[in-house]
């Protein structure tokens, strides 16, 4: 029985075989093992030559990286500087006395700034402006250099300057491009008790504290204001542009500014001009001028407002009636963004009384701004002006302003 | 003889150019170093470091988010566990100011100016300033979920900042999810 065993289990297998089947003897089977070894061996040195390879790539890719990150781009480009702003104003305004009528499209301001970095610590910084488009004899615009100082980093919280720059006195006589301040027209405060854009010749030193207070202190060429004509002791007349300036008489500025919360903005202006007219024994000895500005800011929400007053001391101005001349307006907005841009709606209130009769009134404005993008805005408002005194009410206006303006 | 009459009146003339003499021994304008920011933000001065390559999905969203292709082929960025430190340039105005910022769990805890170069804007590396960063987060459009009040007159710096805390979130967000990925 033990012996039938071999034979019942071949026989069985036989059974559970397919005939059509061909099982490959022991030779054929070790030739393809052979085979697939080798193909194994093939591949597994395709696969470490590649590894090397990869390995190689990213080390060259992460030595290209960290050179890239140690090349300081950063000061390369910021060496010599170039930016700018303008503005397109359209004014239609319709006067009580038609001849003052106004329906005028100008390029008011094309501007360009040049700046130049000597080093981390010693900048230089200028503003070249063409205004009114047309520059010239008999033309009615100028180019005017409204900028060009050095300006010398004494210490993180500390700086001098030296040269023509613009004074520490009100809300936009430092920052006026376009995008940043509502109406298609600046505020006439600025224009006629402070006269924006206001630059003199001198020297000054800034300093701030972590607490968010800082100040100015500027001593400078001074005023050289008319005192008789037409213009008399219109502060705006006075402005010498620093162009081959009187310099007898200077003047002296300081502003103390608290910027210590996000969103608001607190500072006093004061100035002494020694003698306003830069000629001694003219009736116009000296002047002071005092500003206040504050503006808050919150969500989109703000408020902003400047108070400014001259105190002029001597016989003639006190006998023309323009030794106080004062100025303010009030500005609510509101600032909302939408798909394509940001919006804003403001109002800004004035009253205004200067030297001359026609530079004493009151304004109310309300406008549009829109931003499609941060340094570009698009602005539309309507405005009125009433003067004070009768003899100038033929100027009263109502009319309408458009205008385009950006910075880069 | 006039000139020299007018130059006497102005002493501050002669103040300033001592002080500017002085100037040449005066530190430049950085506030923080990379190795005190890391320090502070992840306890150690040298943390370990990772990149994440702008590839041009991120290029495009980076565009969108500072308004200008972002300078670079990739982002070096530190990190510890969900914490990640990321220091970015963005121009204000005219010049790069350099920020570090300090994303967690997808949150800024901190936002410091680490080299300021404008002339104007120096209010934005004061913590009365930078503290309002502290709590921002992205909204599901990628915006920041909370306005930042400004500083007047620094209109463009205040901006900036802005803008490199938005990417700062950005980039976390896109580093966690090639973490996860792997």
């Amino acid at each position: 029985m033990r012996t039938l065993t071999p034979y019942l289990a071949f026989a069985a297998l036989l059974s559970a075989t397919p005939l059509y089947a061909q099982t490959p003897d022991i030779d054929e089977i070790w030739a393809v093992v052979q085979r697939q070894q080798q193909e194994i061996v093939q591949l597994k040195q395709h696969l470490a030559k590649a590894d090397l390879q990869l390995a190689e790539a990213r080390l060259e890719i992460d030595a290209t990286g960290n050179y890239l990150e140690t090349v300081d781009t950063s000061t390369a480009r910021a060496a010599t500087t170039i930016g700018g702003y303008g503005e397109l104003h359209y004014n239609n305004l319709d006067a009580e006395d038609s001849a003052q009528d106004l329906d005028e499209i100008d390029f008011h301001r094309f501007v360009l700034f040049f700046g130049h970095e000597f080093s981390d610590r010693v900048n230089f910084f200028s503003e070249l402006e063409l205004e009114h488009s047309l520059a010239g004899d008999g033309q009615p615009g100028e180019v005017e250099l409204e900028q060009a100082y050095l300006d010398f980093k004494l210490t993180d919280s500390l700086s001098a300057k030296t040269g023509l720059f613009l004074l520490p006195v009100g809300t936009l006589n430092e920052t006026h491009e376009p995008p940043t301040f509502y109406g298609v027209e600046r505020n006439s405060v600025e224009n006629v008790i402070i006269p924006s854009t206001w630059w003199e010749a001198g020297a000054a030193l800034n300093g701030h504290f972590a607490n968010g207070l800082s100040w100015d202190l500027a001593a400078h060429s001074g005023l050289a204001m008319p005192v008789s004509g037409g213009s008399a002791f219109r502060v705006r007349s006075g402005r010498q542009k620093v162009a081959e300036a009187l310099a007898s008489d200077p003047a002296y500025t300081l502003r103390v500014r608290y910027s210590g919360v996000p969103g608001l903005d607190l500072a006093a202006s004061y100035q002494y001009q020694s003698d306003p007219s830069q000629l001694a024994g003219d009736g116009l000895d000296s002047g002071q001028l005092f500003a206040f500005n504050a503006s808050y800011t919150t969500g989109p929400f703000a408020l902003k407002g400047l108070y400014a007053r001259w105190n002029f001391d001597g016989v003639a101005v006190e006998m023309a009636g323009a030794d106080t001349q004062t100025g303010w307006y009030i500005e609510p907005s509101y600032r909302f963004s939408a798909a394509n841009g940001d919006w804003g709606i403001y109002a800004r209130h004035e009253d205004i009384d200067g030297a001359r009769l026609q530079d004493r009134y009151r304004q109310a404005e309300v406008g549009l701004n829109y931003w499609p993008l941060d340094n570009v805005v698009l602005k539309i408002d309507v405005r009125q002006r009433d003067h004070a005194f009768a003899s100038e009410a033929g100027r009263d206006f109502t009319g309408f302003d458009v205008g385009m303006g950006y910075q880069f | 003889m006039q000139q020299f009459r007018t130059t006497c009146r102005f002493p501050l003339v002669w103040a300033l150019l001592f002080l500017v003499s002085a100037a040449a021994f005066a530190e430049s304008g950085v506030y923080q170093s990379r190795a005190a920011f890391l320090r502070e933000a992840l306890g150690s001065p040298e943390p370990t470091s990772a990149v994440i390559w702008m590839q041009k999905e991120m290029q495009a969203t980076a565009k969108e988010i500072l308004g200008h292709p972002y300078d670079g082929l990739r982002v070096r960025y530190w990190y510890e566990g969900d914490r990640s430190a990321w220091i970015l340039d963005e121009i204000g105005k005219e010049k790069p100011i350099t920020m570090g910022i300090v994303v967690d769990n997808g949150e800024v805890t901190m936002l410091r100016v680490l080299q300021f170069r404008e002339s104007r804007g120096w209010e934005i590396r004061y913590p009365f300033f930078t503290r309002q960063f502290s709590g921002l987060t992205l909204t599901e459009k990628g915006a920041l979920n909370k306005s930042i009040d400004g500083i007047t007159g620094a209109t463009l710096s205040v901006r900036a900042a802005a803008r490199s805390a938005n990417l700062a979130l950005y980039l976390d967000e896109q580093r966690k999810q090639r973490l996860s990925a792997r």
